[in-house]
């Protein structure tokens, strides 16, 4: 390895010589110098070339947007459905520092670093899509509390924080930084507890944003239970986004995870999953009737796929216990249930305005630009995962 | 952990109690739903349009002007104004107004020629065409006029979503108006607007949204609106909110085929338009669109097939929005009561066992 006090000094080489130390996670025996991250790199640099031109050329020239369509992909999918991937921390985090569930401590840092690249993916992406990048945080100064998303920035600002605070002990641990450590132990509780608040509201807030439009938004979708829509399924989604890091990173990271961890988690699953159904069937009822899923052919077909995917198969997988104990069975569900709950944010943000938007003439297809950078904010969650990975000790349990 | 469990529940304590006296979000932050008492609007009527675009062609040079809502200065004046958060008064006129000369065969960069609201033109009025479109203000085989603004709504959508305050509905006249330098550029304006009226700047590099502001800085100089100042038969017409609203009620309630002298410019106006009073479709539109809405429209077929949104509920939307927002302090003291317990209970086995400072090891 190379000593780097001989270039930068002894203190500063000292630090960067203890980041790049990855005894800790040897036993995981992570590569980094393989043709997956070479592709992430190359999607990456897509990204970074698309935000400069973004940056530079404006709007129009980068994306398809238009005054019937002002919210597109990285709405949807990078911020709506990026903050939703994140909602494992919360609840790992409040089940292991509140609610004092041990068993589930050996995966809390890795999904406390997950959700922190998913906040990190929404933040970097939204504020390339606003159109006045550079005083994105002009609502931190001029308050106007009528307004969701100003409710919605300050939680994002602010949970990145939290959540950065709750990931910090890994680095520190790491340098042997013990007055930072004690320092954050002593709030580690208090963090958590904040950061369960504003997950609650920020996953909220994000279907809160969708209220006031009943009369754009398709009825398959608006209801005044929307926020608590996003919420319930957010935890779905989450729950379903740890078990699916864990068994990733246990087949190709080299370490175990208990099994009563990951039934543990799809029991979550199944229940909120359960819960989340019956206020899907209930909005369908009350609001449009079953009748409008076959009135409008398309819209009808999304919010069944949606449904399908998501909801009906995980829960009908799940109910049973032989499934809830079958790594392969658990595994797959918790795939089906990112890919239903990720359709849903698109159908909420794209394709719910569309009866709207095409009655008065609006149409929109992303850009070939908005995929490239969607994809590069992809890779860059996985490899920004990855190299934590190989360098902090982010599965503590394992080898202890 | 080295903190001991009282320490930690009196500091929760503390927290609460702070959450619960700054928290609370106080009941003026709500947006009124009551006309403000000297609001001004227009009455358009639909049955008067010639098509002839007069106040199309007028509002787009009164507002290319310093103060108006299509003038820009450039892009290191405004962009100057967003970082420092202020406003500067600027005076050097546009070299031209912003014209749309594209998308018309024919028409290289000669006349302007808007297809629609744009971020380049405030005020448009559409056709309606059917069959042989023979009779003006008739559905079937008729054809008809519409003009879209803003409609300046008494509890504005756009004003309550935004996150930068960039909205702001003056207090007295009720005139919806934008202050570019707050803005972000988060769209959420265009998002909620039920009418779909604000548009964006989608080519500029600092880009503005762009609507009616009820020529705002004529107001000021005593005049009224350019679109009513040069209407030639007095569709568009400028005046008080509640008068207007009696006239288009008197309107509508009116006999088909009388005579009666439409005012011409202002409701007050002693120019007339002497005409037979033609069939009024649907209703009064803007008296409870949204919770009501300064500018009022009549028409001689139902609005939706001029392109209007048919679905818009009647209440004042920023409820919508406020049912959620009043609970938000509740949450927080929420988590931290019921957080603490929990933990409380949870880890009272721990209290002197091994197992209390390994979260961290």
């Amino acid at each position: 390895m190379i000593d780097f006090t001989t270039y930068v000094g002894p203190k500063l080489g000292g630090v960067v010589n203890k980041m790049l130390d990855d005894s800790p996670s040897r036993n995981l025996d992570i590569k980094m110098d393989t043709p997956f991250t070479r592709f992430l790199i190359f999607l990456m640099t897509g990204a970074a070339v698309v935000a400069v031109y973004r940056v530079l050329f404006g709007l129009k020239a980068s994306t398809n947007m238009n005054d019937y369509w002002p919210w597109g992909l990285w709405i949807s999918f990078d911020v709506l459905g990026g903050v939703a991937m994140a909602a494992g921390a919360f609840l790992i985090a409040g089940a292991v520092y509140i609610l004092n569930l041990k068993k589930y401590k050996c995966i809390a840092r890795a999904s406390i670093l997950n959700a922190f690249f998913g906040y990190l993916l929404a933040a970097i992406s939204i504020t390339l899509d606003i159109g006045r990048t550079a005083v994105i945080w002009h609502p931190l100064v001029m308050w106007q509390v009528n307004s969701i998303m100003f409710i919605v920035a300050v939680h994002l600002v602010l949970y990145l924080t939290t959540l950065a605070t709750e990931s910090s002990p890994m680095v520190f641990e790491k340098l042997g930084w013990v007055r930072p450590l004690r320092f954050l132990s002593r709030i580690m509780v208090g963090a958590v507890m904040f950061g369960v608040a504003l997950s609650l509201l920020h996953q909220s807030s994000l279907g809160a944003n969708y209220l006031i439009v009943p009369s754009k938004l398709s009825p398959l979708w608006y209801s005044k239970i929307m926020p608590y829509m996003f919420l319930v399924s957010a935890i779905m989604m989450g729950l379903s986004m740890v078990t699916f890091e864990t068994i990733l990173t246990g087949k190709v990271f080299n370490h175990k995870t208990p099994m009563d961890v990951l039934s543990g988690l799809s029991r979550g699953v199944l229940y909120t999953g359960c819960v989340y159904f019956v206020m899907k069937i209930w909005i369908l009822v009350s609001g449009p009737g079953v009748g409008a899923l076959f009135n409008n052919g398309f819209l009808g077909a999304m919010w069944m796929i949606e449904m399908a995917v998501g909801v009906v198969i995980p829960i009908i997988v799940l109910a049973k216990k032989a499934n809830r104990e079958n790594l392969d069975a658990i595994f797959a569900v918790s795939i089906m249930v990112i890919i239903g709950v990720l359709f849903n944010r698109l159908n909420v943000g794209i394709f719910a305005m569309s009866d709207f938007a095409n009655r008065v003439g609006g149409d929109y297809i992303p850009s070939v630009m908005e995929f490239i950078l969607t994809a590069g904010m992809i890779a860059f969650a996985i490899l920004g995962f990855k190299v934590c990975a190989k360098y902090l000790d982010l599965f503590p349990s394992t080898h202890h | 952990m080295s903190i001991s469990r009282r320490k930690f529940l009196k500091g929760v304590a503390a927290g609460s109690g702070l959450v619960l006296a700054a928290g609370v979000p106080s009941v003026e932050a709500r947006m009124s739903k009551e006309l403000p008492p000297e609001a001004v609007g227009l009455l358009y009527d639909a049955t008067l349009c010639i098509g002839c675009k007069s106040c199309m062609v007028n509002c787009k040079t009164h507002n290319s002007v310093p103060g108006g809502a299509l003038y820009k200065e450039g892009l290191v004046p405004s962009v100057a104004d967003s970082l420092q958060c202020k406003f500067t008064e600027k005076k050097e006129t546009m070299a031209s107004p912003p014209y749309e000369t594209e998308g018309v065969k024919g028409n290289d960069g000669i006349w302007d020629a808007s297809q629609d609201l744009s971020g380049k033109t405030l005020s448009i009025i559409k056709a309606y065409r059917n069959g042989t479109a023979e009779k003006k203000d008739t559905a079937i085989n008729g054809y008809a006029f519409v003009k879209q603004q803003c409609m300046h709504c008494i509890t504005p959508a756009c004003a309550s979503v935004c996150p930068a305050g960039a909205f702001t509905k003056d207090p007295k006249n009720g005139v919806v108006y934008y202050e570019a330098y707050r803005c972000i550029g988060c769209r959420y304006c265009q998002i909620a607007c039920p009418f779909n009226l604000p548009r964006y700047e989608w080519d500029a590099l600092w880009p503005e949204v762009r609507k009616c502001q009820m020529c705002r800085h004529r107001i000021k100089e005593g005049k009224y609106s350019a679109c009513a100042e040069f209407c030639p038969t007095g569709a568009t017409i400028f005046g008080k909110v509640t008068d207007l609203r009696e006239e288009a009620k008197k309107r509508f309630a009116m006999k088909p085929g009388t005579m009666y002298d439409f005012p011409i410019q202002t409701l007050d106006s002693k120019e007339t338009n002497p005409q037979a009073v033609a069939a009024y479709a649907d209703k009064v539109y803007g008296l409870t669109e949204a919770g009501g809405t300064q500018n009022i429209m009549l028409s001689g077929i139902s609005f939706e097939l001029l392109g209007l949104n048919k679905d818009i509920p009647n209440g004042a939307l920023p409820d919508l929005t406020w049912a959620y927002i009043a609970k938000v302090p509740w949450v927080f003291l929420g988590v931290a009561l019921g957080g603490t317990t929990l933990y409380a209970i949870t880890h009272r086995k721990d209290k002197n066992g091994k197992e209390k400072g390994d979260i961290h090891d």
